[in-house]
């Protein structure tokens, strides 16, 4: 099978296209969807291909979830626009009291498949309203999955099984990923929920993380591999389930364990990862789990700022050494 | 609208039916044998069966905590309601949702909701898959003159109207937001007032009159199935009980209450089928002792299901998932 190079947007568009191709029943709704294809070009030619599946809806986010949840519950597969990560704090009784919980609650009776596709992360100088990466906080939330993808291949894999998943779905996209290119298999693929992949393969720590901080590890690794620090990168691409596996495997060679993600640190996702690393992988360690993400401050405007609070390359580099050192 | 004789008695008979199970339900929290609480629907009956006589069996309602008598009215069954309550294996939901959850999706019973003004944006959800699906279905929505004063109302409203979806509003303006007057706290204090601003039609009901309920919300779920978009309902009324069992009631004076009791919509259409003589004292008799058994039996089958495993706390969140850490 051949690849072609796309980016992640490019990767998102041709899966949607391939989904909605295949399956009438589902639909896109969310702001500003028809106009420029997405705020960020994500749906590119779906509306034209699919203009009664591509809704525009007002600034209305509660009853945007609620628009995909009751049509969730009545027949259809939505996927959700939030727009931007940070907006879900406008439709979080939709999604948390509501999504999450109306399966369980009726004790079974109904499956939600739903996607809620929520552009995170910083970066792009969007100060606190627009770089916020709220995954865990949807971790922490029975009844929903979580995935969050890095390369266009994952996005493309990933967003198929999520739009074929019977239980919702909160899909992260980084926002300064979606023009990330890299090569994508020709045909008809599906990436599983729950299966992280090994991104580099390495002997002397494994590094744990997700989303961009992948494409930030994989540069600082370059660097550790000339000073002779061999990196295994695993990307976790799906946070609930998780692929505690691999991670065990990984870390049962290389002893040490590092965990990178850029939202903040206390409560973050990488907790989890460290206690679930000390309970089950306590005798294969050589040093203490580290954990390496933003500082606990609400994202700031100023570049300065900015990068200051979210790891950086050399941040990475750095808390490799410090891990090792034990 | 045209309505028999036989329909007539089966609209009373629905009501005694709701007023029967709700005395029954205040009974059994009396004597401890429902957990957490309950909130009551008498003195709202005619609402609830005035609404659901004029849908068919393939339409969906979304109702509210105090969702009993919207459920009893679209045809839920007793037994299982009341095994619900009792927290029973048996129950709608399998003891999982309790009285603020029941849920029957065969029955287009998309829920009770535990969230004051939750049902907003599930049923934007279902008008939108009515819609999208090409059927002739009608969803409507339960809510109180509390839940008016969210902005999940004032989203569903601008939404089903620029969408034309077929969907009602039915508000049951009680008097009281839990203890909060709307005297106080309902900003021109009319809810279907409020429907000029979205351009769609709103009423004002004798809520407390099946007939006057049945009429006008037939003349809105005949526009919803024609395409011409929602409307808004408020059917008046007054609950006879507290918020929930047990409220010290301080909001309000008894002799505010005898009042109202004087206004039993149960004991208005009586009256009206004795006059009519489409009932008579005797009948009257035989239908409650016929209500009243099938009650007894439900609270029996309730009471003698078994109580769920505690193990089963973990079954039936995700659809195709399970979790293990129990």
């Amino acid at each position: 099978m051949g690849k072609r190079i796309l980016s992640c947007a490019e990767a998102l568009s041709e899966a949607l296209h391939e989904e909605m191709e295949r399956d009438d029943s589902i639909f896109i709704i969310g702001e500003d969807i028809t106009a420029h294809d997405g705020i960020f070009g994500q749906f590119k030619g779906l509306y034209k291909r699919f203009p009664d599946r591509v809704i525009d809806t007002p600034i209305s986010e509660t009853c945007i979830i609620g628009a995909g949840l009751g049509a969730a519950l009545t027949g259809m597969r939505p996927l959700v626009d939030m727009h931007f990560a940070d907006f879900v704090t406008t439709a979080m009784d939709e999604i948390a009291n509501q999504t999450a919980k109306i399966r369980y609650m009726s004790g079974g009776q109904v499956s939600i498949p739903m996607v809620i596709w929520a552009p995170d992360g910083g970066g792009l100088r969007a100060a606190a309203h627009h770089s916020q990466c709220l995954e865990s906080w949807f971790v922490h939330l029975p009844g929903i999955k979580v995935v969050i993808p890095s390369e266009p291949a994952d996005v493309k894999g990933l967003i198929k099984s999520a739009l074929r998943d019977d239980d919702p779905v909160i899909f992260f996209q980084h926002k300064r990923l979606f023009s990330e290119k890299g090569p994508v298999p020709e045909g008809e693929y599906l990436i599983p929920l729950g299966k992280a992949d090994i991104k580099r393969k390495g002997s002397d720590i494994t590094i744990i993380t997700y989303s961009r901080m992948t494409y930030l590890c994989l540069e600082a690794a370059k660097t550790l591999k000339d000073e002779g620090i061999d990196v295994e990168i695993i990307d976790l691409r799906t946070l609930k389930p998780l692929d505690f596996e691999l991670i065990s495997e990984s870390i049962s060679h290389t002893y040490h364990a590092l965990i990178v993600h850029e939202a903040c640190l206390t409560g973050g996702f990488g907790a989890e990862i460290a206690a679930l690393i000390g309970e089950k992988l306590f005798d294969y360690l050589d040093a203490p789990v580290r954990r390496l993400a933003s500082k606990d401050v609400p994202i700031p405007f100023s570049p300065v700022m900015e990068d200051y609070v979210i790891p950086q390359v050399k941040d990475i580099i750095d808390a490799v050494k410090e891990t090792l050192r034990g | 609208m045209k309505i028999s004789k036989k329909e007539k008695l089966k609209l009373y008979r629905k009501m005694l039916l709701i007023r029967a199970f709700e005395e029954k339900a205040g009974l059994l929290f009396k004597e401890g044998h429902v957990p957490g609480f309950i909130h009551l629907s008498i003195g709202e009956e005619a609402s609830a069966v005035g609404t659901c006589s004029v849908l068919r069996e393939d339409d969906y309602i979304a109702s509210t905590h105090r969702g009993h008598g919207h459920l009893i009215a679209k045809g839920a069954d007793p037994k299982f309601m009341f095994a619900e309550l009792l927290g029973k294996a048996t129950g709608y939901c399998k003891g999982k949702g309790g009285s603020m959850h029941i849920a029957d999706f065969s029955l287009g019973i998309l829920g009770a909701n535990g969230v004051v003004g939750g049902g907003f944006p599930i049923i934007i959800g279902a008008g939108l898959s009515i819609k999208l699906r090409k059927t002739k279905q009608v969803a409507v929505v339960f809510f109180g003159d509390g839940a008016a004063n969210r902005g999940t109302f004032h989203e569903a409203c601008n939404m089903a109207s620029i969408w034309k979806l077929p969907v009602v509003f039915v508000c049951e303006n009680n008097l009281y937001a839990s203890t909060t007057p709307a005297k106080y706290a309902l900003a021109g204090g009319s809810v279907a007032k409020r429907a000029s601003a979205y351009a769609i039609p709103g009423y004002e009901v004798d809520g407390n009159d099946v007939l006057s309920v049945r009429e006008t919300v037939g003349r809105a779920v005949k526009r919803a199935r024609e395409g011409k978009g929602p409307s808004i309902v408020e059917n008046r009324t007054y609950r006879f009980r507290g918020h929930f069992e047990g409220d010290p009631q301080r909001y309000r004076t008894e002799e505010e209450i005898q009042q109202y009791l004087k206004n039993d919509p149960i004991e208005r259409f009586k009256k009206i089928l004795l006059r009519d003589g489409i009932l008579s004292e005797s009948e009257d008799n035989r239908m409650r002792r016929e209500v009243q058994d099938e009650i007894e039996d439900a609270v029996r089958y309730a009471m003698e299901s078994p109580f769920p495993k505690p193990q089963d706390a973990l079954s039936d969140l995700y659809t195709n998932w399970r979790i293990d850490n129990g």
